[in-house]
């Protein structure tokens, strides 16, 4: 008896060890790739956002935590908010595993009580509807094939990522039952370790029967339940890890990102100073250049590191659900644009950069920029309606990117189309964008 | 204008007078034939609320709108300081224009250079004539007509402003008829951020076509817009459906000035 306890005592002990050291794998890991995004948006150019800060505390509760913005689209906001639920709350049980798994108790939060069985049973209801919930998207994205999950840019690695998540989160939730179905009939059998405690709704019919069925006795049923709980963790641990190479990140940029939210008008765009400086040298022949002035060398958007950091943030925010491609008024009538794309296109030069920066210390020129990956004929074709902005549930805006690379094209290499240049033109010589005269401007003021 | 004479900023001053608005025409409003009638309604509306009013004239020019979004800041903002040296010459305060990117430009985009003014939209002003009894509509002229109301991007998404054109339209006693796609939702006509003066990249359809779908589908008498370029798009959506007898294309400016016998 007393050998066996001791084999007992050191199997927990090895247990114990285990867990700690795969947490601190999963968070050493997890830490270094949340620090090479930091690094990553940090490339970005400055711009302050700091201003007005209970507005922002406000954008972020309410766009991020209330999901706001999901509510236009009723179906995919319920079931979204199903799997959001479970994911902000089931973590609490997470918690609880990661406390067990350290000190080698069992359901430690148990001693709780009452509050206890309600929130379990809760956690098994929730976990059930997040698993019917990421089925039903499965179904959405890949029977019923939903016009926003086809589009060109979502071939290869985004699709694959976007499939990724749902099983991953499917067989967490799997596990979950699983586990309680087990542990449950232990606790029933009166095995030692297994505190009697919680209630299980769900896996009591669901699972429990099965076990039933195939007569699993106590041996069997520890099996499933330590494997189920190893499982559940292992998986949780890698999913983090997953996380910042996947469009699922937005569960964590969700909320900087709205906190970071322009709270100015949509129709403004930004005042270049660079451009006012210059402009006033030049409208102005006897003005003075102030002290250690410096002629801007470029103008616009070449690469990603010409965006701000909240472009850059945005792109890491982006989970490609393609609200705003879905709303674009060229993407909708065929066009090539597809606001989706620009941010993807975005993160993925931008992960480019920093594999070149991981490599050779600094960036070296490795003779391509985001123009490389975003064309004039998707940049000419936006009608800075704000559609895309309006639509993102995590206040993402491709449109700042879109015209800062307009910049560029117009300003460093007068590559406009012909009849923006004509335009340009007119502007300069007639005072309008057409060929008038600005002597006929007020010609109206004379007819009836 | 044979009631009235529309007097410029150059004039009223060389008077000693002073205007209480500055009427900011914009180029469409100016030279565009259709974009014109838009302007002679406002223009109306402003007489017959008896407030003071004057325009640039040849002092005007265009704000820098499309310039900004195809990416000439430096032409933009060139533009821009010019027409901030004049307003601020002249001390305006207050400005009100019938052009949504002129609107917004002048409203968002002055200010970091020097130029801040009180901007209204003239569906806002309108929409405050009427409240405060200034102008009154006699009501029956579109009484009962189905009316849908299409939203300019620069007036709805990128300013807010949603309500004064609707609440416009239900003073005239129409029926206003919402499309599938309105108000933060809408669906952009096609012109801006500078598609106004090129050809669209290949695709399946126009834009403007797309948006007349919409249109149609609301069975409307009337199609109200509050942009000129709006108005150009759509008259051609509705013309290429052969649909120019039935339905009418008129800014919210027209329809209050046709119900105050302007």
């Amino acid at each position: 008896m007393q050998i066996t306890n001791i084999v007992l005592q050191e199997k927990h002990m090895i247990a114990q060890i285990l867990f700690i050291a795969l947490t601190g794998i999963a968070t050493y890991y997890f830490a270094k790739n949340l620090g090479k995004i930091r690094r990553n948006i940090l490339l970005g150019k400055d711009i302050d956002l700091t201003d007005n800060k209970p507005e922002r505390w406000k954008t972020m509760l309410r766009v991020a935590f209330g999901q706001s913005k999901m509510k236009a689209r009723p179906v995919p906001f319920v079931l979204h908010f199903i799997v959001y639920a479970g994911f902000i709350l089931i973590n609490i049980e997470v918690l609880e595993i990661l406390i067990d798994g350290i000190f080698g108790t069992h359901r430690i939060l148990s001693a709780l009580g009452p509050i206890y069985n309600i929130a379990i049973g809760f956690f098994e209801i929730l976990a059930f509807a997040v698993l019917l919930a990421c089925v039903v998207f499965l179904f959405r994205r890949y029977v019923f094939k939903l016009k926003r999950f086809q589009s060109p840019e979502l071939k290869g690695f985004a699709n694959r990522d976007a499939a990724t998540i749902l099983f991953i989160e499917i067989i967490l939730m799997g596990a979950l039952l699983k586990m309680n179905a087990a542990d449950q009939m232990l606790q029933a059998a009166g095995a030692a370790h297994y505190t009697v405690a919680g209630s299980f709704p769900i896996s009591s019919w669901l699972v429990v029967p099965f076990y039933q069925m195939l007569n699993f006795q106590t041996e069997t049923l520890i099996l499933i339940e330590r494997f189920a709980w190893w499982f559940h963790i292992i998986g949780i641990f890698l999913f983090m890890n997953y996380l910042p190479y996947s469009k699922h990140f937005h569960i964590i940029m969700a909320f900087p990102n709205t906190w970071y939210s322009n709270l100015k008008a949509k129709g403004e765009l930004n005042n270049m100073e660079s451009v006012t400086q210059e402009v006033k040298l030049m409208l102005d022949p006897s003005a003075v250049t102030p002290e250690g002035y410096q002629p801007p060398t470029s103008f616009g958007v070449k690469d990603v590191t010409d965006l701000t950091w909240k472009n850059l943030m945005d792109a890491y925010t982006c989970t490609e659900c393609g609200r705003c491609t879905s709303v674009c008024p060229q993407n909708q009538t065929g066009k090539l644009l597809s606001p989706r794309k620009i941010m993807m296109d975005t993160r993925d030069r931008l992960e480019e950069v920093g594999k070149n920066i991981d490599q050779n210390g600094t960036f070296t020129d490795d003779n391509k920029n985001l123009h490389s990956y975003i064309s004039e004929e998707e940049l000419w074709a936006c009608n800075t309606c704000n559609a895309c902005v309006e639509a993102c549930p995590v206040n993402i805006n491709p449109m700042e990117i879109i015209v800062e690379m307009r910049r560029f094209k117009v300003m460093e290499q007068s590559a406009a189309p012909a009849s923006i240049n004509s335009m340009f033109n007119n502007l300069e010589n007639n005072q309008a964008p057409w060929q008038f005269s600005p002597m006929d401007r007020a010609n109206w003021t004379n007819e009836d | 204008m044979s009631e009235f004479k529309v007097r410029t900023m150059a004039n009223l001053v060389a008077a000693g007078e002073e205007a209480e608005i500055l009427f900011w025409v914009g180029c469409a409003g100016s030279f565009d034939e259709r974009a014109q009638k838009i302007t002679k309604a406002v223009a109306k509306i402003l007489h017959a609320a008896g407030i003071k009013f004057a325009i640039l004239g040849t002092e005007e020019a265009c704000t820098g709108d499309p310039a900004k979004r195809a990416g000439n800041e430096f032409l933009f903002q060139m533009m821009a300081m010019q027409n901030i040296a004049t307003l601020n010459a002249y001390g305006i305060n207050k400005i009100v224009t019938a052009c949504p990117h002129c609107f917004n430009t002048l409203k968002n985009e002055y200010p970091a250079l020097g130029g801040n003014y009180e901007v209204l939209h003239h569906t806002t002003l309108i929409n405050q004539l009427l409240q405060s009894g200034k102008i009154a509509i006699k009501g029956g002229a579109f009484k009962g007509q189905r009316i849908t109301y299409h939203d300019s991007c620069y007036l709805g998404r990128a300013n807010n402003i949603y309500e004064a054109p609707r609440e416009i339209i239900e003073k005239l006693d129409a029926a206003l008829v919402e499309m599938k796609r309105s108000k933060a939702n809408g669906l952009c006509c096609g012109a801006g951020g500078a598609q106004m003066f090129k050809e669209a990249e290949t695709g399946s359809k126009e834009v403007n076509l797309e948006r007349a779908d919409d249109m149609l589908e609301t069975n409307p008498a009337v199609v109200a817009a509050a942009c000129p370029f709006c108005m150009t798009m759509l008259r051609d959506g509705v013309k290429h459906h052969n649909k120019e007898a039935e339905i009418e294309v008129k800014d919210i400016a027209e329809l209050v000035a046709g119900a105050m016998d302007l």
